[in-house]
């Protein structure tokens, strides 16, 4: 007996280490980008949030424009990426032939392996010619009495870094969610078909019901993934400090700031600068994970362990 | 079988002694450089086979900071170290040129070939946002005869922190007293207007993807790529295409000062194309605490500036001028090690 109870304590003692380590990992990175960071939040203070000047020039630094284009084209890309990503999960969990299913699976899951900076020449070559000649004259044309689609098209900007990060998040999407359709478990379905339900019914009401947690964590994986995207979004959006309702004009997004300027960053106020953006940028990923994490709570009635209700 | 043995006790006896006199030189910065120097370690570790080089491109204003810290032997830059820099590094650092290049304006004007005729202050106007137009007067009575398109302009410049731009916006200073106020000059800079495309391939893919546009990138680059780019008047009112040759004369009307750091844009040589800049190797000037690593970055230094040009300028680098060679080396003599 005494000897099970000491080799359980070990085990449960070794395993604890696992989730500290975690902490102190995340404890150390945060107290690492404030350290660093500190002649640019004494210089700056709260300021920097809301301030919309980058001049390295004059050593004149805010975040303001960044932080618009990071939520900007993580919500744009959210709002192409969830329909897409859901559908397509529905139908090879429940629709499609077993075969099928199976091949686009493998597809999927092979454009998620693909590194973005591919996606990104993918975007300069083939996507803002399309933007450009194709996409934005149309919605300037039919839509264009709303505010976000008008101005100059030059075919790189804020759309087309949302559509392509749009089309880097939906194979994250699809793959969960399609594992966690698949895992309801078949008498549920069953059950409702019993009952006289429709294919629909069966779906809206038993699958999803049970799933929508599921769900909801792969478009949160998503849009981290989304907020925290460099590369591919670097190369098209324009790289324009400022800030402006349409989704044509060029923007700028809080990690591509860092992946362009960080490397010639020459004085300590310009490269702590930088290091707060990274410290914005980690804040910017919380607060949009607590958010959508209330969301999941409201959702599912305050119980998030238990999708059904 | 033991003669296999000793054979391989032999062998490794033979690498442990080569190994132990190769001095390794570790390098970082500038990206600008990295081509030259890459092509330079490779032949002179024939000519010089017991030294070894190690460069990392990280960025001229990395390579200032690691040089500083001597966490490297040497650092390579496109911009000049400033004042404040210099005083904070813990001993005297000399500016090496090592390589010359040029900035091509390049542009896309469907039915424009190259050679579009370009003022300082029209170059200056568009980078400010107040030409917007290719058929701007501005531009038309440079260039009669060529059918200039109504479109507006389309600006590309670099995202990256660069010392392209550094070269750049350095010329943009000093030919428009307004952009000196405004913006001026630096590796990454408050652009007034534009698009901005990551390194060289970026700025080039806008370039090719937007027609009305126009950017600054790399001659070496714009050859390359079979760009179109502009002639540019220099200070004497001369238009002048960007060559290899038309950059190594920018040095020639400019007055060197000894510490080498100079910025050679807007040269008053009637030959010169304005805009052109040094790339500079750092060094500190007493490297008597590694008199290896000093004998072999000197040695290096004074074969790259003399013989080693011809291997920079298959590149598309210019040559530096034979005078400055002189100075060069002479400046290299007074290193200590």
């Amino acid at each position: 007996m005494s000897r099970n109870d000491t080799s359980d304590l070990i085990f449960r003692r070794v395993l604890a280490v696992f989730p500290i380590s975690i902490l102190i990992l995340v404890a150390g990175i945060l107290f690492q980008l404030v350290y660093s960071s500190l002649p640019s939040l004494s210089k700056f203070g709260v300021g920097f949030l809301f301030h919309n000047t980058w001049d390295p020039v004059n050593e004149n630094f805010g975040a303001l424009p960044f932080i618009f284009g990071t939520l900007v084209t993580s919500l744009v890309a959210l709002l192409l990426a969830v329909p897409v990503g859901v559908g397509a999960a529905i139908y090879l969990a429940e629709y499609a032939p077993p075969p099928v299913s199976r091949v686009i699976s493998i597809l999927v899951d092979l454009l998620a392996a693909i590194p973005s900076v591919i996606y990104g020449l993918w975007g300069i070559f083939v996507l803002v010619p399309c933007m450009r000649d194709t996409i934005q004259p149309f919605l300037g044309k039919y839509f264009g009495f709303l505010p976000f689609f008008q101005g100059p098209n030059y075919g790189v900007g804020v759309l087309a870094a949302s559509i392509m990060l749009a089309i880097i998040i939906i194979p994250f999407i699809i793959s969960v969610s399609r594992e966690v359709i698949l895992a309801v478990p078949t008498v549920y379905k069953e059950s409702a078909y019993a009952l006289g339900a429709t294919r629909w019914e069966a779906l809206s009401n038993i699958v999803l019901s049970y799933g929508k947690v599921g769900i909801l964590g792969a478009v949160i994986l998503a849009l981290g993934r989304a907020i925290g995207e460099v590369m591919a979004v670097t190369m098209i959006i324009g790289n324009n400090v400022k800030i402006s309702a349409s989704l044509f004009s060029p923007g700028y997004t809080l990690a591509s700031v860092i992946a362009n300027e960080f490397a010639e960053a020459d004085t300590n106020l310009y490269l702590s600068a930088l290091i707060e953006i990274g410290l914005v940028l980690l804040l910017v990923s919380i607060i949009v994970n607590i958010l959508a994490r209330l969301l999941i709570w409201s959702v599912t009635g305050g119980n998030s362990t238990e999708g059904m209700k | 079988m033991k003669r296999i043995w000793s054979l391989v006790a032999a062998m490794a006896m033979v690498a442990s002694v080569a190994f132990a006199d190769t001095t390794l030189i570790n390098g970082a910065g500038s990206t600008f450089m990295y081509p030259a120097l890459t092509k330079w370690f490779e032949v002179y570790s024939s000519i010089d086979p017991s030294v070894q080089f190690n460069y990392q491109a990280i960025g001229s204003g990395a390579g200032i900071q690691q040089v500083t810290a001597k966490t490297v032997d040497f650092g390579g830059t496109d911009g000049p170290m400033t004042m404040d820099q210099m005083t904070a590094a813990p001993g005297r650092i000399y500016h090496i040129p090592m390589v010359m290049g040029a900035e091509a304006i390049a542009y896309n004007i469907p039915g424009v070939s190259n050679g579009l005729k370009l003022t300082p202050d029209v170059v200056a106007g568009i980078f400010l946002g107040k030409i917007t137009q290719w058929n701007d007067p501005k531009i038309t009575e440079q260039n009669p005869g060529v059918n200039l398109p109504s479109s507006s302009i389309v600006v590309a410049h670099r995202s990256d922190g660069s010392g392209t731009t550094f070269i750049f916006t350095d010329y943009l200073s000093s030919v428009s007293p307004e952009w000196k106020s405004r913006v001026g000059k630096g590796t990454a800079v408050n652009w007034p207007v534009g698009l901005g495309g990551k390194g060289n391939q970026g700025v080039s893919g806008i370039l090719k993807q937007s027609p009305g546009s126009i950017g600054y990138v790399e001659l070496a680059y714009a050859k390359e790529n079979n760009l179109t780019y502009a002639v540019v008047q220099n200070q004497s009112g001369n238009f002048i295409e960007p060559s290899v040759e038309s950059t190594s004369e920018a040095a020639n009307g400019v007055a060197i000062p000894d510490d080498f750091r100079v910025s050679i844009v807007n040269s008053a040589n009637p030959q010169a194309y304005p805009i052109a800049g040094f790339s500079w190797m750092l060094i500190y000037k007493n490297m008597m605490d590694s008199p290896a690593k000093g004998k072999a970055i000197v040695g290096f230094a004074k074969w790259a500036v003399t013989d080693g040009q011809k291997y920079s300028a298959q590149l598309d680098y210019a040559p530096l001028p034979s005078d400055l060679v002189d100075k060069i080396q002479k400046k290299l003599d007074m290193i200590k090690y």
